[in-house]
């Protein structure tokens, strides 16, 4: 085994997803097997080899700095599950 | 014939003529769609009100002589991963169900310039991750050759809609062949351009760097006729490409003369069905008739090419649907304080293929040396192709290694699933164009599409050896019947 | 056991920009909650970041003015964690390719300098702002996405003084620049700190706290002094340390452990695209900075002959240092000017709690009116009263001298004739003074004076009765 229920289950802390027993058993075993597949590429070499994030070359695209119009507040917050006095409104943080 | 089973240049011309009004092609389309919609299940969203309102403004600029472009008028269907001003966005996802876009994609920017008319919003797995549809929150979409089957995806909404008729066009998106796969499958044109021709501002994110807009249509030339208004570059997209867009229609010429076709070894591999062999390469023999010079090349990498875009992907993914957190928008179970609330949230508004990728994308950037080794696997297999165009003008291969498979025959197997895309998924790794087009049927009349492939930006020589290889042949004028037995 | 503290501090600016950092939403500050927002800042599903092109163009001058090595290619990244101030669910930072590296602050503590590296600079954007109410909280993503430069200090400081001075000299350099506004109380300069001790004479690092909510330069030199205190208590007690953040509290001057931010992971960001610099671009915008704070210090040492001190408060801010040497231009005394500026200029604006920008003493007006003491239209005494009334007024010295008919009696033949009516109404002390008592003189003096009000012109004042009772 590559991937422990402990793992899974740190992944999905840092994910934030509850995940019911059964899942995290089905996902141990399922991302086990994905990555023993995606092992595969440890057959090749790729020292030398430059990564690649961008397929086509890129650079400094910029934007000039002029300010234009933002959205209007009600469609600012037309989509917010739970909104008070202009603000968004978030359940209580515990730290 | 019905004004709904027409294609966007023919509707083109007869509003030109002054034939057929835009209202007349719109109720047509909805006519169909009430018709068949039940057994398809292409839409998530309608939005006939508009739709009409739309076409009859359209109209009125026809009889008032103003300047109209060539599409305008035409009833186009818009993949629920675009946003439109006003319109539910929803990514066939529960986190999104109640999500209406405060703002308008570039692509949707540009087809509302252009005069289209938008009639709904199509089914799709839940944030483009699937191969089959099946993996929409809403409901399942049914290919129009086989109710029983699946029309392939995710943009299969999309596709479906187009191949039973009930659009004109239809806009899709591609990260691992999600165009080109449910074309194939549905025995449509689909066509995903290269990285960067299009705008992706709008575009929900599944994997950033693989993420490209494109047509889905019934022939050759109503892609290109769609290339030419959602091409371009935009301000609003980094990684947009500023390269001058040409007039696609230009490029469709039917005549192969000379065009080096290169036929991939790898891409014809154990597993794949005979049939859709057999069909593919019945196609390059035409082509070849043609005029065509075809030659056997190598691209050593694809075999590695699924493994990297499972890790590129699944990565992307997972910090792309960081966005979903219940705070500004979307959906948010009750919860008593906030961390509740992410989880909940997230283990509800999710489902199950969308949290085992976030699962493996998370597992992975935590483990960066994975996604580096993924990220130089990917160079390698551009260069792979980077080599074979220094010599071919253009690739040929099998869209899908398979027709159409039975609803429910793959789910809940993750290795299986990724099959579909074997041939798709190297072209979004390297960024290059692709199009799917019909290229015949297996004995149960099931669609095969055959996959043209390209350098960065030849999108040109992609549609003049499609609309060759149409010309010359006539699977794209074949339509299913969708019959009530079924 | 003797210890010496380490002391390494993290800070963030907030880069001066019109626009935010990547969409075009304004940076205004005070504008209603969630305002200045738009699909791109707000998070919302397909919307897309471009970069502002000035937001690179600051960090750089940040980078040059704090000595850094800028770097050719560098990238962004997303830093992902949950905070609901966090729209995305990640920061859009610098990690693996900041912009900057291996810089330097130096600093003068007790007449010692020190050089504090700076081990990194990045780019990052801001996040939202939260307020806590009972059971809930409220979000504004106004500021969400404003350009912030993020600076790491390698842990070179052993002092709290000199995390004071080092934040002084950062921050003067910075506004040099014109890079940011540096203000702690309104949270565009931001400071954390690592403390840790170790035995005098050792080069290991030991295990560090990491101090946060410091909101001025005296709480957070106040926090360090505090940590190293607890710190020390906390080893003579044998207590082992453990690595954990701890939170200042102002009021009761104490910090207090608080649960920290578990690391976040970071992968590159596939929608920006890398930010390649040229030679000529990093040129073009060395050529654009100002003469740094301590460099002009020392110039104006050289060039005008003022003492350290003066130059150092005069350095203080390139508008003050601006204005000192227009003021300069116009008048010649470099000192006369420098002692007007320090006492006057500067506690009138301290009173009235504005900038020197603001001030409506124009460098014109202030040596128009040193030009009037030195011609003896004003004494130095008046001049006092009378620079109070520019600096509420913006009026010219010579105007308001006129308006109020405080013009000085330098008038022979008019002063003459109050000596004299004086003299006759003060005998006695004409007297004393005959007798040898020199003081009744000033007396005298002051009698006359009072009499103008003070205009009459005190040196001639005093001929005129030294002439009178020889």
């Amino acid at each position: 085994m590559k991937i422990s229920k402990k793992d899974v289950e740190y992944v999905a802390k840092l994910a934030k997803l509850k995940l019911s027993e059964k899942e995290k058993e089905k996902f141990t075993k399922q991302l086990d097997q994905i990555l023993k597949y995606v092992d595969k590429l440890n057959e090749l070499d790729t020292e030398k080899v430059k990564p690649t994030s961008h397929v086509l070359p890129l650079k400094n695209v910029f934007r000039e700095d002029k300010v234009g119009k933002s959205l209007e507040v009600e469609k600012v917050l037309e989509n917010a599950p739970e909104k008070a006095r202009g603000f968004f409104k978030v359940p209580k943080i515990i730290d | 014939m019905k004004l709904n089973e027409l294609t966007a240049h023919e509707i083109r011309e007869l509003i030109r003529k002054g034939e057929v009004s835009s209202e007349e092609v719109t109720k047509s389309v909805f006519e169909r769609i009430e018709k068949v919609e039940k057994k398809i299940n292409s839409f998530v969203t309608l939005t006939k009100e508009e739709a009409l309102r739309e076409a009859r403004s359209v109209d009125e600029k026809i009889r008032k002589k103003k300047k109209i472009s060539p599409l305008a008028g035409v009833p186009i269907a818009i993949k629920d991963n675009m946003c439109i001003d006003g319109v539910l966005t929803t990514c066939s996802s529960k986190i999104l169900e109640n999500f209406r876009s405060p703002y308008d994609a570039t692509v949707i920017k540009r087809l509302k310039a252009n005069d289209l008319v938008f009639i709904g919003k199509t089914n799709m797995d839940e944030f483009a991750m699937g191969s089959s549809t099946e993996n929409s929150a809403f409901e399942i979409t049914h290919n129009p050759w086989d109710l029983e089957a699946i029309p392939g995806g995710s943009s299969g909404g999309s596709a479906a809609t187009i191949a039973s008729d009930e659009a004109i066009l239809a806009l899709g998106s591609d990260t691992g062949g999600s165009i080109r796969q449910p074309a194939s499958l549905c025995g449509v044109v689909g066509l995903k351009p290269t990285y960067g021709r299009v705008s992706r501002y709008g575009l929900i994110a599944f994997a950033s760097s693989l993420d490209q807009i494109g047509p889905i249509t019934k022939d050759v030339r109503d892609s290109a006729l769609l290339m030419n208004v959602i091409s371009g570059y935009d301000e609003r997209d980094s990684t947009s490409c500023n390269y001058p867009v040409p007039d696609y229609t230009e490029s469709l010429i039917s005549d192969v003369k000379g065009v080096k076709i290169g036929v991939p070894k790898e891409y014809f591999v154990k597993g794949m069905d005979e049939e859709v062999e057999k069909s593919v390469k019945d196609a390059i023999g035409l082509l070849e008739k043609l005029g065509a010079k075809v030659e056997e090349v190598f691209l050593p990498h694809t075999e590695y090419a699924l493994a990297t875009y499972c890790l590129i992907v699944s990565t992307e993914a997972s910090t792309d649907l960081a966005y979903y957190d219940g705070v500004g928008y979307g959906y948010r179970a009750q919860s008593r304080n906030l961390d509740e609330m992410y989880q909940n949230t997230r283990e509800k508004g999710f489902g199950d293929e969308v949290k085992r990728r976030i699962m493996l994308g998370t597992y992975v950037f935590s483990h960066y040396d994975y996604y580096l080794k993924a990220q130089k696997v990917r160079t390698l297999v551009k260069e792979d192709f980077d080599k074979v165009f220094e010599k071919c003008d253009c690739l040929i291969t099998p869209t899908s290694p398979t027709p159409a498979f039975k609803i429910g025959e793959k789910m809940d197997d993750p290795l299986r699933m990724y099959f579909p895309d074997i041939f798709t998924v190297p072209a979004n790794l390297a960024g290059i164009p692709g199009i799917s087009i019909p290229c015949g049927f297996t004995k149960k009349g099931l669609p095969v599409g055959l996959q043209i492939l390209a350098k960065p930006f030849a999108e040109e020589t992609i549609l003049r050896v499609a609309y060759s290889y149409e010309q010359n042949t006539g699977w794209h004028r074949r339509r299913p019947a969708i019959c009530d037995s079924q | 056991m003797e210890y010496e503290a380490i002391i390494g501090l993290e800070i963030h600016v907030q880069s001066k920009t019109e626009s935010k950092m990547f969409c075009s939403c304004s940076t205004e500050f005070g504008a209603p909650p969630n305002s200045q927002v738009c699909p791109v800042c707000l998070g919302l599903p397909g919307a897309l970041p471009v970069l502002n092109e000035k937001v690179v163009e600051q960090a750089v001058k940040a980078a040059l003015v704090l000595n850094c090595d800028v770097l050719k290619v560098s990238s962004f990244d997303k830093k992902i964690y949950f905070y609901p101030d966090l729209p995305k669910g990640y920061q859009i930072s610098q990690y693996y390719q900041p912009l900057a590296k291996s810089g330097y602050v130096d600093i003068k503590v007790k007449n010692k300098r020190r050089r504090v590296r700076i081990r990194h600079l990045h780019m990052e954007e801001d996040v939202g702002k939260l307020i806590h109410q009972k059971g809930m909280s409220l979000v504004d993503f106004n500021r969400a996405s404003l350009p912030l430069i993020e600076i790491v200090a390698e842990p070179d400081i052993r002092s709290s003084e000199e995390a004071g001075e080092f934040l002084m000299c950062l921050r003067s350099n910075l506004r040099y620049a014109g890079v940011s506004e540096c203000n702690m109380e309104e949270g565009s300069l931001r400071c954390d700190a690592n403390v840790s001790l170790r035995p005098l004479g050792t080069r290991k690092l030991y295990t560090k706290t990491e101090v946060k909510n410091m909101n001025s330069f005296k709480h957070v030199m106040k926090a360090i002094e505090y940590e190293i205190k607890r710190q020390k208590r906390s080893v003579k007690k044998g207590e082992a340390a453990v690595l954990h953040t701890r939170c200042w509290d102002p009021e009761r001057g104490v910090t207090v452990p608080m649960r920290g931010k578990a690391p976040a992971p970071c992968i590159s960001h596939s929608d920006l695209g890398p930010v390649i610099l040229d030679e000529e671009f990093i040129a073009s915008l060395r050529s654009q900075l100002p003469e740094l704070p301590l460099d002009r210090s020392e110039r104006f040492i050289q060039q005008y002959g003022i003492p350290a001190s003066d130059a150092s408060i005069l350095t203080s801010s390139k508008e003050l240092a601006d204005y000192y040497e227009e003021c300069v231009k116009l008048y010649k005394k470099p000192k006369v000017i420098a002692n007007w500026i320090m006492s006057d200029l500067l506690r009138e604006l301290k009173e009235k709690d504005i900038g020197i920008r603001e001030c409506k003493v124009s460098p014109e007006h202030l040596a128009e009116m040193i030009t009037l003491i030195d011609k003896g239209s004003i004494s130095g005494k008046m001049a006092k009263d009378v620079f109070v009334e520019m600096f509420e007024t913006g009026e010219k010295a010579s105007q308001i001298v006129k308006e109020k008919g405080l013009a000085q009696i330098s008038d022979k033949e008019a002063l003459v004739k109050i000596v004299d009516k004086t003299l006759q109404e003060n005998p006695k002390v004409v007297e004393d003074y005959k007798k040898g008592k020199e003081k009744a003189l000033g007396y005298l003096v002051g009698q006359v004076m009072k009499e103008t009000k003070g205009r009459a012109n005190p040196k001639l004042v005093n001929k005129l009765l030294e002439k009178k009772l020889k």
